[in-house]
């Protein structure tokens, strides 16, 4: 799993940068506001914070461009949830958080693996069931852990990792040290019951969560106002006294800004915050998805017009005049670091077959 | 008549007490509600209230005697105009003894099959009998090819057009037609009435069908799989299996919880668990898994049209297999009766599910080295027909169980203790289990293959029961 060490915090930002970021958030769907409506009261980012963000975008996205090729190609097996669309989401989350933060989330989990700084070889091996991999190859795509990155999976059961998220709340609160747990979860698992005695308890112990509701309209085939009674996700933990915002998901400064409040918030002790992400993905729910639920015309639009990584290409070019080859180079390191992945998790062995009976129980008492 | 004030029990685990204190004395006077005596245990104290009226005729315990046991006489109440002499002489009724109930109406069917014996059962039975599914296919009728999917599919519409009371709920039933495409068409000809989306939260759209079920509607409650049944699983446990039985038979719960079941390929842990073993351990609860089309077919309709709580799994491997189904939308296969598919004399080789699989593949290996075995699908778990099993074992004298879930405390350790209890003297060979390994599934490719039972391994243990290398 030695791939270069990359950083993964942003550059300090400049104090600036969050000023007049209060009222950020908009009720309205990417889809209802023109690109350059999105930027106009946005705090900007630095050139550094840009890269840095272009950079991990760019990582999350061509990963999965090559893991569903490799899907493809047979080398994954069983479900395979792409993040592409929803990266500046995660990144957006990870440049407001600190060393020490948790994180934890659900099936569509690669984006959130890279972006703790989790290995590219280890997460691709993982997809392809190698001995290299994040769990040696025993839990694959949906089931992923790395203890020293503070990621908690990669969960399978939609909504489980909710209450997970508020016990790793708990647990910081319990250890008093000053952590705070990024429980991410989709519009759909919002439904669950779990996710609101979550809620209560969250609220109750003032514990530090963050919620993070990644909104991408469709739960599988059920598109959001199918499912859900209030759509405003925001608005989800009014009946506990727990502050929300709805957050364009596709703009990572956007999603920055609303991440520093709520963590500051979650940080200082006041308990847990709910972010509604406006998201979209633009890939099936998983390999096998018949897409009729929506048409090529939104996926389209939705793409042209908000995508998080053009929206941050744009700025580099246009705002801080970074050349195209400069970019090209980027481009071409990422696609270094994720073919080297993809040939360590092709040729990487399959697990040894004394593993299947192991890790099923642990031997030693604590002392 | 006098009446005796009886030692009362403070909690339905104590047997004895001290009387601590009497608060009336021989003589006083004594209305409804009134505190007797106080009562003391290692738990808690407790105050003894008269329920009678009169004179408190006797103390027959006095203040502080310890370790009294429940129910003894502790004092005699007169009622008013009695002797207060004469009952404290004895002769009293006492107060509290509960009349012995009249013998309960031996009203539940007696199915012999039905429940594990609670005593050892002999183990030398008379010849049992193996149901005959000879005729399950009507004589005459025609038959069609059609996978497992298609079956189920036509089984639940065919009830829907039937009864106006059953509808489909669950995840991506309706709009997206299934997400394993079973419920395909439903939403076109029921309207989305009877064929209902819901959210993903199986906890609450599970106790909706309950207690949609316990009014009589009778709701086919998909989930997406049965490992999401666990986000469920105390509506199924709690509500659908025990209501009828808390209600005094008043509160039938007739629900159909269906899904596949156990492991499709490579989706690792957290969503390859066979839950046979798990549900078929509740009593109230039926359970059915189906290996081929037709008895998919007949079982759903059957389970549709059955009064009681089922667990209906089914396989996504199976779905795509095709199998001749009989035509005609009467075709039904009774819940609790397993199929011989393949006779043989040397060895009975039992499965149910996907298990057929490897219980199908090895007996056919078998053949070519000259062991006939006698192959059984129970088809449902519970109640289960261990009799066809006994049957075939009193023939075989030898039995190999086989399934995809974990070992212990699994449906095949069920089948090995039945044929213990029923049929010992008849075993020429302990009975041989092939199951999943005592492992979470693992996603890799060839640990995954380890994980699950194969057909070399059904070969080596009827081999092992056979005596034959
Ligand atoms: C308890 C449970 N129910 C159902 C499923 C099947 N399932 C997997 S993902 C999914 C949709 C979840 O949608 P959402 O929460 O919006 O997340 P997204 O996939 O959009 O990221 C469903 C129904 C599951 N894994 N767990
Ligand atoms: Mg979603």
């Amino acid at each position: 799993m030695a791939v270069a060490a990359r950083k993964t915090k942003a550059p300090a930002q400049a104090k600036t940068a969050t000023k007049g970021a209060a009222k950020a958030s908009s009720a309205k769907t990417p889809a209802e506001k023109g690109a350059a409506n999105a930027l106009s009261n946005m705090p900007a980012f630095t050139r550094e914070e840009d890269l840095h963000a272009y950079y991990e975008m760019l990582l999350i996205r061509r990963f999965e461009e090559k893991a569903g090729q490799m899907y493809g190609m047979g080398l994954i097996g069983g479900f395979c949830h792409l993040y592409i669309g929803q990266e500046a989401v995660v990144i957006g989350m990870q440049m407001a958080s600190k060393d020490g933060d948790q994180v934890i989330t659900g099936y569509r989990d690669h984006g959130h693996m890279l972006a703790t700084g989790m290995e590219s070889r280890g997460v691709m091996a993982e997809l392809t069931g190698r001995r290299g991999g994040y769990s040696k190859g025993k839990g694959g795509s949906m089931h992923m852990f790395s203890r020293e990155k503070n990621f908690y999976g990669g969960h399978g059961i939609v909504g489980a990792q909710v209450s997970l998220g508020a016990g790793l709340g708990f647990a910081n609160w319990y250890r008093e040290d000053g952590r705070v747990s990024m429980t991410y979860f989709g519009d759909g698992a919002a439904n669950q019951g779990q996710v609101y005695e979550s809620f209560n308890m969250a609220q109750l112990w003032k514990l530090p969560v963050v919620f993070v509701i990644e909104n991408n309209r469709y739960a599988m085939g059920t598109s959001v106002n199918r499912a859900s009674a209030q759509t405003d996700f925001s608005k989800r933990g009014l009946s506990f006294s727990i502050p929300g915002e709805q957050v364009d998901g596709m703009d990572v400064r956007a999603v920055r800004a609303a991440g520093e409040r709520a963590i500051a918030h979650a940080r200082s002790g006041k308990g847990p915050y709910i972010l509604e992400m406006q998201t979209y993905r633009y890939r099936g729910h998983s390999m096998s998805d018949p897409a009729k639920y929506r048409s090529k015309d939104e996926v389209q639009r939705m793409r042209e017009e908000h995508d998080p990584i053009e929206q941050v290409r744009g700025r580099l070019t246009r705002d801080f005049k970074i050349a195209e080859d400069e970019l090209k180079a980027i481009d071409a390191k990422i696609r270094e670091i994720v073919n080297d992945a993809a040939e360590f998790a092709t040729h990487d062995p399959e697990p040894d077959v004394s593993e299947l009976f192991t890790d099923i129980t642990l031997e030693h008492a604590r002392a | 008549m006098p009446i005796d004030i009886l030692m009362p029990a403070l909690s339905p685990t104590m047997e004895e007490g001290k009387l601590a204190k009497w608060l009336k004395a021989e003589g006083d006077a004594i209305k409804a509600g009134d505190i007797l005596a106080e009562i003391e245990t290692d738990k808690a104290t407790m105050e003894v209230e008269a329920v009678d009226e009169g004179i408190l005729a006797k103390i027959l315990v006095a203040d502080g005697t310890e370790n009294v046991a429940v129910n003894t006489p502790i004092g005699v109440i007169a009622a008013d105009g009695e002797d207060v002499k004469a009952a404290a002489s004895g002769g009293a009724k006492p107060a509290a003894v509960a009349e012995k109930p009249a013998e309960p109406e031996a009203k539940a069917e007696k199915a012999s099959t039905e429940a594990p014996a609670a005593t050892a059962a002999p183990s030398v039975p008379a010849q049992a009998k193996s149901y005959d599914a000879s005729s399950e296919f009507p004589a005459g009728a025609e038959v069609v090819t059609m996978t497992v999917r298609e079956a189920l599919r036509d089984a639940m519409a065919e009830e829907m057009r039937r009864d106006g009371d059953v509808f489909v709920m669950g995840e991506e039933v309706a709009e997206y037609q299934g997400a394993y495409k079973v419920t395909q068409g439903l939403l076109q000809e029921f309207g989305p009435k009877r064929v209902i989306d819901t959210p993903i939260t199986e906890h609450g759209f599970a106790g909706i069908g309950v207690g949609a079920a316990l009014t009589g509607l009778r709701p086919i409650v998909e989930f997406m799989t049965f490992n999401f049944a666990m986000q469920a699983i105390d509506q199924i446990i709690n509500s659908a299996a025990k209501t009828l039985y808390m209600s005094g038979g008043q509160m039938g719960c007739p629900i159909v919880f269906r899904g596949p079941n156990g492991a499709a390929a490579r989706v690792a842990a957290q969503h390859s668990h066979d839950y046979a073993a798990w549900y078929s351990n509740v009593p109230g609860l039926k359970v059915v898994m189906p290996y081929s089309a037709s008895d998919a077919k007949g079982l759903l309709k059957s389970a549709i049209r059955d009064p009681n709580p089922i667990i209906f799994l089914e396989n996504e491997i199976l779905y795509g297999r095709t199998f001749e189904v009989p035509k005609g939308d009467d075709f039904l296969i009774p819940i609790g009766k397993a199929k011989v598919v393949r006779p043989g004399t040397d060895v009975t080789i039992v499965s149910f599910g996907i298990g057929m699989t490897y219980a199908l593949g090895a007996a056919e290996a078998l053949a070519k080295e000259g062991i006939e075995a006698e192959v059984i699908d129970l088809r449902t778990i519970r109640p289960m027909d261990i009799e066809t099993v006994i049957a075939s074992v009193q023939k075989t004298n030898r039995c190999v169980a086989v399934e995809e879930g974990f070992p212990q405390s699994g449906v095949t350790a069920e089948i090995g203790m039945r044929i213990m209890e029923a049929a010992f003297d008849y075993l020429d060979a302990p009975v041989a289990r092939v199951t999943g390994k005592d492992v979470p599934m693992p996603y890799a490719h060839n640990l995954e293959k380890l994980a699950l039972p194969n057909v070399g391994e059904v070969i080596a243990a009827a081999k092992a029961v056979c005596y034959r290398a």
